[in-house]
Order: structure tokens, then C-alpha cells, then sequence
């Protein structure tokens, strides 16, 4: 099934020895200069660019406290190096953060630091040099910038921000990669991720409303570019059709119709995702989050709600209002913006939705809290809202529901492997690898449990999962949205709008 | 007298290097913006709960309490110690000596103990842990050294060889109050000069290493931030201008 081993997962996870090397030969592809160039960046490795990277770095440690700590403060302690999913699935001690930060350190201490400009050797600084350009390329694209590491680290080190800054120089010296920069562009020049213009867009929804009639009976509406609608929804292109994503979207639809609220997507910002982020970009992160804006004021709505993803989430949550902000023209009783989740959870707990648990008995559930959500954001009004708010989703629409072992759910919670730019198929071995702890912990319940579904709010989780949950042994029909859980046991009523 | 004069302008030297190092860096870290909100969460919503969720991680050492127990339970001995030796050491800088300072004299003594057992531990898991030992670069080993160093040989001072503290203190005084024309002799006990030059050494090393984690902590975006992005904007300035230059 694979030209490589695929880790055996065990009953009681293992911190694995350190074998050095066993991951250099992965990296994605490296973008052409047509992806390149319409983010701002050169097209191809410059000439100086050594100068340039350091420069950069520079730049940015100037721009970023975060980073200049970050690079400061790490005492070598140990207590991240067996935290990431990418080590313990793969070996490679460069996967562990600390030594993944060191890559970039190395540098810094070399050209910024006293210590390492005049005893480079003692404190392991290291002149740039096109091994440790490689090295960045590789193991700063083995990150999904997933944070677990920065909730062990005494000092919040988080080596997701250090693997941005990282991909920055390597974009500023022209070595971007092609899978996050190619799908910026599409984003700048289409909207979405997926390259799907607006009349396939209309299309599917049109579709989707068929199916959903033919389904139950009701007309469910799947609105695009409706002005005057409540609900701006911003939802990743991926619901659109991939399985399961497309029975969350589904399912977001029969929540606002059973709650009579209006709402409609955007073909200006059909996509929540913003790669921008993956790339450390706050110039393009910006100009993504833009678009959300300009739909907003172009279709008059009272409220933004982002469907289900991870990282857009977070970017949601903890950066569009700071990058396109205020949103001072939106109803000002909602936060701006709000999770889908949030939505549907404060209408269940006012009893607006009618709800048929059992239409979920033929499944025993176990839920997977995606890293962007768990770490990086919040929903709610309350620390950790972003832990029990989907679990009482699924509770209040599935009969049976089971947590997988506390070490790996909530903040503790191993990401799905493919996160932070890395869902690409020339990264497929370290996908496959990367998550190994999570399908550990997935095996102790459906071996204890009889957990038959995992739900994910994250296309990336659900687009990782189902790629990769087959090379160790379970279907991937396995995944399935929290929405689409909620759209099974909706009882849809004939409210036409 | 050599010796005297001599550690007079070494301890002025790296007294004034530890400071000024100290403050470029504190410096340094305040001014550089932090232009998104990326606390780790579950974060306080507060600052005071910010303030809380701080002292956890100053007193308790509360992530590394979740992430490795031996860790924790050996580099938490050794800054507990290492505080009250230091603590313990006001002695001879004060005068009269504040109360609380005379109360922990019995006890603190110990702390060398508690200093030098965590090192030990500290450093047995630097070199037995092949992932530790691994990261470690040969100066994460010679911090070590230095820190048993100071600590070994202070600790011969107080249980085997002692030293004349009368005297170190009448010296660190006229130091203090540069009371230069009257500079008091420092003792020339072996055992305490090679204390002095270690701890001269460390407080020249500080600003310019990893110890500047003590500073860093405090400045740690994802640790001392409070979540609440939804309600409040937070540009800093080099992305205002982006915002201002840029489109719209
Ligand atoms: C704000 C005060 C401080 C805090 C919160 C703090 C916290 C920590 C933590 C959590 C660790 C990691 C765990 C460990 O290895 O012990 C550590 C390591 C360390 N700290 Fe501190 N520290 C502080 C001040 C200091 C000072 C003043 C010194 C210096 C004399 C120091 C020296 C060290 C050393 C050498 C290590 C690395 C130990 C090793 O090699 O494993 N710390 N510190
Ligand atoms: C200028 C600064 C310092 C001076 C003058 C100094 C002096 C001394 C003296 C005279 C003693 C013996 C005490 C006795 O006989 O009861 C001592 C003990 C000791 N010193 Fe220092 N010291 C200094 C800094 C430090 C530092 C920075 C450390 C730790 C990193 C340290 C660690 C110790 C320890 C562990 C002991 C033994 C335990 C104790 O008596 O508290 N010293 N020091
Ligand atoms: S952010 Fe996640 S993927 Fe990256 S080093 Fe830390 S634990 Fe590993
Ligand atoms: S836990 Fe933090 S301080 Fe310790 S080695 Fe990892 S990054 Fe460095």
C-alpha cells in the first residue's frame, strides 16, 4: 500500500529512540515562480540569499516578541521532545520541537547573539549555509504548527510561531512551497481554495438543496450572494464537496432553517481558510481575511459565522478582528465571528431545534479536538468553551459518546498530521506517520469501547483522516462532521422563510 | 590587597555587564510588539486571571509539572534552593539584615541541598535521556557545571571549611557604597575566591544565554496574554501602517 513502513500502533504509546536522519528526504514540492510571485514573493532562490535570509530573520525578530523570546528563552529542558506527533510517529529528533526551533536558533545565535558570534561551537550557532536551508525546508514543513508542544513548554515556547517565521525567510529568499502558495493564489484569484468559480458554486448548492429535499421532504435553502440575509456564513471550500464535509454544510443548512434564521454564503469569500497563516504571512493572512469583510458590507448582513475548520477558525476567532476590523456595522449582541458550533449549542440549549437522537444509534462516537480550536481559540464565553460546547452538540444528538484517553483530547489533543500546510500528497508518508499518536488513542476506544465514528470540526482534520485512517486498518466512512451528526437527528418542520 | 582590588573591579565589571545586559534584553522584549493575540488556550479572560495563570507558571513551574514529572521534580528542587541560597545571601549585602532574611538562615542552609540535588538530577537526565542529550549543546553541560560549581563550593564554606564573613561582608560593603579609600580586604580563603570567580563568571553569562529564560518568562506572548481578540483589536504599529498604506 505504501513505499514506506507504516508505524504500528500500540496499546500503550511509547516514546520512541532518537534515529537521526530517517526524515531528511521529506519535503514538499517547491513552488514555481506563477505561484510565487502574485503573493510577493521572488519566483526562485535569489542570488544573495544568504544575506537575505539573515536580514530577514532579523526583520522579524523585530516584528515578533514572540519570536525573539522564543529564540532567547528555550533552556533545553526536555520536556517538549516527546510531545509532537511528528517525532513519536517518525523518530527523527529533529521532529522534536525543540530540536525543530534549534534549526532556526542555530542561526540567530550565529549572526545576533554575542555567544555565538565568538564561540560558535559552544553554543551550537551555525553560519547559513544551504544544509540548514534544506534542513528548514524539510523539517519546517514536518510542523503543522499544531501548539501541543507550546502547552508543555515551562515557558509557552511554541514552535508553530518558529516554523512560521521560518517559512517566511524561505519564501522572502524564493523557496516557497507549492501546495500552501499555489492555493493563496487561487484564493486571490478565484476566492476559494479549490479554484471553484461561482456558477459551479450556485450549481452545487443547487444541487445540494435537491438532494436535501429529496432526503426529508423540505425545502432546505443553500443561499448564495443573497443580500440582505442575517448570516454571512464563511465556510471551508472543502464542504462543498468532499465527504464528509459536505453533510456538515448539510447540516449547518437545517440548523438555520429550523431556527428561521436567513443566511447565506459568498462567492467573494467562499472560503474560510486562510494559508496565510501556514506561511507566517500577516501581509497575505490580511489580504484573505479582507474578502470576509468586503462580502459582509457588499451583502449587508448582521452576523458572520465560520462552518467547520480548524486553523480558520483560529484565524477567525483570534485575528480577523485585529486584521479587518471593526466590525462595527455588524449586530453588536453577537461576537464577531461566530463558530457554527456556537450557534447551534446556544439553540439547543434555548430548545429551538427539535432533535431525534436516535437517528445517531447506529453509531458509538468519540470526537477528535482539532489543535487550532483546542489551543489557539475559544468558543463561548468561557475558557475551555471550546472543548464542552461540540461535546454537548454531539451528546444532544447522539445516544452514545465516549472521550478518547485524557492525554489526548482537549489541550493535550494530537493533531490529525496533515495540519498547517502539510495536506498535500507529496508529504503522504509524513501524514501517514504524523498520526500515529492519534490513532492510538482512536484503537483504545474502539477496542474498549466499541467506538464505531470519530467526529472532527476541521476539513483538514476530516480530509486528513480520511486519507490516511485506512493504513491503519479502519474504514474512512469512520469520520464524520458534527454537523452532519446534527443534521441526522434534526427534526426538520416546513417553516418556509 | 592584589586580590582585593582585583575582584573589586571583576564584581564591578560584571555587576555592570548583568545589569546592563539585563536591561538591553528587558528593553529589548517590551518594545517588540506583539501584533497577534496567540495565548495557548484555554487562556484567563482577565488579567488577573492572566496574573494567576503567571504566578502558577513562576511558583509551580505548572506546564512542566504537566509535561515531565522528573523534570519538574528536579528543576523545581534546584530553583527552590537556588532561591533560598540567594535569598539566604542578602546577608551580606544588608545592614542591619531585614527580618525575614535572619528568619530563613536555620533552614536555607539546606537549600544547597535541594540546589544540588536537582543539578544532579538535571544533568544525570541530560546525559541519560538519549532525547535530552541530544538537543544539549556543550554549553547546556558547562551551565550546569558552573551552577554545581558555585554550589559545591559554597556549600564547602558553610559545612567544612568556613570563611571569615565579617570580613567578606566589610568588603562587599565598601564594594557597594564605593567606599573606595577605605576598600576593606577581601578574605583570601582558596575555597571562596574560586565561589566568587564562578559567580562572577554566571553573572557575566546571564544576559548573553539561556538564562535569560527568568526574564523571558514574564514576556511570553502565549503566556501572558489575555484572550480576548473578539472584543478587543490589537494592531501594533509596523501593521497599522500596512493597514493604512495598503488597500482599502
Ligand atoms: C523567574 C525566575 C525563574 C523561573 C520561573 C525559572 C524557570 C525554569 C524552568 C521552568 C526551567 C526548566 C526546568 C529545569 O530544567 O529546571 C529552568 C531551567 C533552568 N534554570 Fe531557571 N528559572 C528562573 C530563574 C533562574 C535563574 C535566576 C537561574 C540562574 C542562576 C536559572 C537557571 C536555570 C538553569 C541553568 C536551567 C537549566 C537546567 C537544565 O540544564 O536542565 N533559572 N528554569
Ligand atoms: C557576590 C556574590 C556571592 C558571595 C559574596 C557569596 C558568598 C558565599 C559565602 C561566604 C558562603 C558561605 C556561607 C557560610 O559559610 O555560611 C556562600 C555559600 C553558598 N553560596 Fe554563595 N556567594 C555569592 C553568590 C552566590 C550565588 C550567585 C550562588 C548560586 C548560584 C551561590 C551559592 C551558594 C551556595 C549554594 C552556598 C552554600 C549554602 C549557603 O550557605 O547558603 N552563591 N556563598
Ligand atoms: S507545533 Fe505541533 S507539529 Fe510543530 S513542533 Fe510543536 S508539536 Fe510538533
Ligand atoms: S520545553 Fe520549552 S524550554 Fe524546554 S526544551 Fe522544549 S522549547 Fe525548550
Amino acid at each position: 500500500m505504501a513505499d514506506f513502513e507504516i508505524p504500528e500502533p500500540k496499546e500503550i504509546p511509547v516514546i520512541p529512540r532518537v534515529q537521526p536522519g530517517v526524515m531528511s528526504h521529506s519535503a514538499p514540492f517547491v513552488a514555481k515562480p506563477n505561484f510565487q510571485e502574485p503573493l510577493g514573493f521572488p519566483g526562485e532562490l535569489v542570488d544573495n540569499w544568504e544575506d537575505v535570509a539573515v536580514k530577514k530573520l532579523g526583520e522579524l525578530t523585530g516584528k515578533y516578541r514572540s519570536l525573539q523570546v522564543y529564540l532567547d528563552s528555550c533552556v533545553k529542558c526536555g520536556a517538549c521532545t516527546d510531545k509532537c506527533h511528528y517525532y513519536l510517529g517518525t523518530s527523527d529528533p529533529k521532529n522534536m520541537p525543540v530540536a525543530r526551533q534549534d534549526l532556526l536558533r542555530q542561526v540567530y545565535r550565529r549572526y545576533y547573539t554575542l555567544a555565538g558570534q565568538y564561540f560558535p561551537k559552544l553554543v551550537g550557532a551555525v553560519d547559513m549555509s544551504k544544509e540548514v536551508l534544506d534542513d528548514w525546508y524539510s523539517y519546517y514543513h514536518q510542523c503543522s504548527q499544531c501548539r501541543r508542544c507550546s502547552v508543555f513548554c515551562p515557558y509557552g515556547i511554541d514552535t508553530a510561531e518558529i516554523s512560521m517565521a521560518a517559512r517566511e525567510i524561505m519564501d522572502a529568499v524564493g523557496q516557497g512551497q507549492k501546495y500552501c502558495n499555489e492555493i493563496i493564489g487561487k484564493v486571490y484569484k478565484i476566492g476559494n481554495n479549490l479554484g471553484l468559480p461561482e456558477p459551479a458554486l450556485v450549481d452545487t448548492l443547487e444541487g445540494l438543496e435537491e438532494e436535501v429535499e429529496e432526503d426529508t421532504g423540505v425545502k432546505v435553502r443553500y443561499p448564495v450572494d443573497e443580500k440582505g440575509a442575517e448570516v454571512l456564513l464563511v465556510t471551508p471550500s472543502a464542504d462543498f464537496f468532499a465527504e464528509p464535509h459536505v453533510d456538515g454544510l448539510i447540516g449547518y443548512g437545517k440548523v438555520f432553517h429550523q431556527a428561521g434564521i436567513s443566511w447565506t454564503l459568498s462567492s467573494h469569500a467562499s472560503e474560510a481558510a486562510n494559508f496565510g497563516m501556514f506561511i507566517g504571512s500577516y501581509e497575505n493572512m490580511q489580504r484573505v481575511s479582507m474578502r470576509v469583510r468586503e462580502a459582509a458590507l457588499e451583502l449587508g448582513v448582521k452576523r458572520i459565522v465560520f462552518g467547520e475548520c480548524g486553523h480558520a477558525w483560529r484565524v477567525a476567532y483570534s485575528f480577523l478582528n485585529t486584521l479587518a476590523g471593526p466590525f462595527d456595522f455588524l449586530d453588536p449582541k453577537y461576537p464577531v465571528p461566530q463558530h457554527i458550533c456556537e450557534v447551534t449549542h446556544d439553540l439547543i440549549k434555548r430548545g429551538a431545534l427539535k432533535l431525534d437522537p436516535s437517528a445517531n444509534d447506529d453509531m458509538v462516537l468519540t470526537y477528535h479536538d482539532s489543535c487550532n480550536v483546542a489551543r489557539a481559540s475559544r468558543m463561548g464565553d468561557s475558557p475551555g468553551g471550546q472543548f464542552f460546547i461540540p461535546r454537548e452538540i454531539i451528546k444532544a444528538v447522539c445516544n452514545n459518546f465516549v472521550d478518547m484517553p485524557p492525554d489526548t483530547i482537549h489541550d493535550a489533543t494530537y493533531c490529525c498530521g496533515g495540519g498547517g500546510g502539510l495536506l498535500t500528497d507529496d508529504l503522504m508518508e509524513l501524514r501517514v506517520k504524523g498520526a500515529l499518536p492519534r490513532m492510538e488513542a482512536l484503537k483504545q476506544v474502539v477496542d474498549n469501547d466499541g467506538v464505531t465514528h470519530m467526529a472532527a470540526i476541521c476539513a483538514i482534520c476530516k480530509s486528513q483522516f480520511t486519507k490516511v485512517i485506512p493504513y491503519y486498518g479502519f474504514g474512512m466512512d469512520m469520520i464524520v462532521s458534527v454537523h452532519q451528526l446534527v443534521s441526522n437527528a434534526i427534526v426538520l418542520a416546513n417553516n418556509e422563510q | 590587597m592584589f586580590l582585593t582590588v582585583l575582584y573589586a573591579f571583576i564584581f564591578y565589571a560584571a555587576f555592570i555587564i548583568l545589569v546592563a545586559g539585563l536591561a538591553f534584553k528587558i528593553r529589548q522584549y517590551w518594545t517588540t510588539p506583539a501584533p497577534l493575540k496567540i495565548p495557548t488556550t484555554p487562556a484567563p479572560t482577565t488579567t488577573t486571571g492572566v496574573v494567576f495563570r503567571m504566578g502558577r507558571e513562576l511558583v509551580f513551574f505548572e506546564s512542566l509539572f504537566r509535561s515531565s514529572k522528573w523534570t519538574w521534580i528536579f528543576g523545581w528542587m534546584f530553583h527552590i534552593g537556588l532561591f533560598l541560597v540567594l535569598a539566604r545571601h542578602l546577608r551580606y549585602f544588608i545592614e542591619p539584615v531585614w527580618w525575614w532574611v535572619e528568619l530563613i538562615q536555620p533552614f536555607g542552609k539546606y537549600g544547597a541541598f535541594a540546589m544540588l540535588a536537582g543539578l544532579a538530577g538535571l544533568w544525570a537526565r541530560r546525559l541519560l535521556v538519549d532525547r535530552v542529550r541530544y538537543i544539549s549543546a556543550p554549553s547546556d553541560h558547562l551551565m550546569l557545571a558552573l551552577l554545581i560549581g558555585i554550589g559545591a563550593t559554597g556549600a564547602l564554606m558553610t559545612y567544612v571549611t568556613h570563611t571569615d564573613i565579617i570580613a567578606l561582608k566589610a568588603f562587599l560593603l565598601s564594594l557597594m557604597y564605593f567606599d573606595w579609600l577605605n576598600m576593606q580586604p577581601l578574605p583570601g580563603d582558596p575555597i571562596l575566591v574560586l565561589h566568587l570567580t564562578l559567580v562572577a563568571a554566571l553573572m557575566i553569562i546571564f544576559p548573553f544565554s539561556k538564562l535569560l529564560h527568568a526574564p523571558g518568562v514574564f514576556f511570553s506572548p502565549s503566556r501572558n496574554q489575555v484572550d480576548n481578540p473578539r472584543e478587543r483589536r490589537h494592531l501594533a504599529p509596523w501593521a497599522a501602517k500596512l493597514e493604512s498604506g495598503g488597500q482599502q
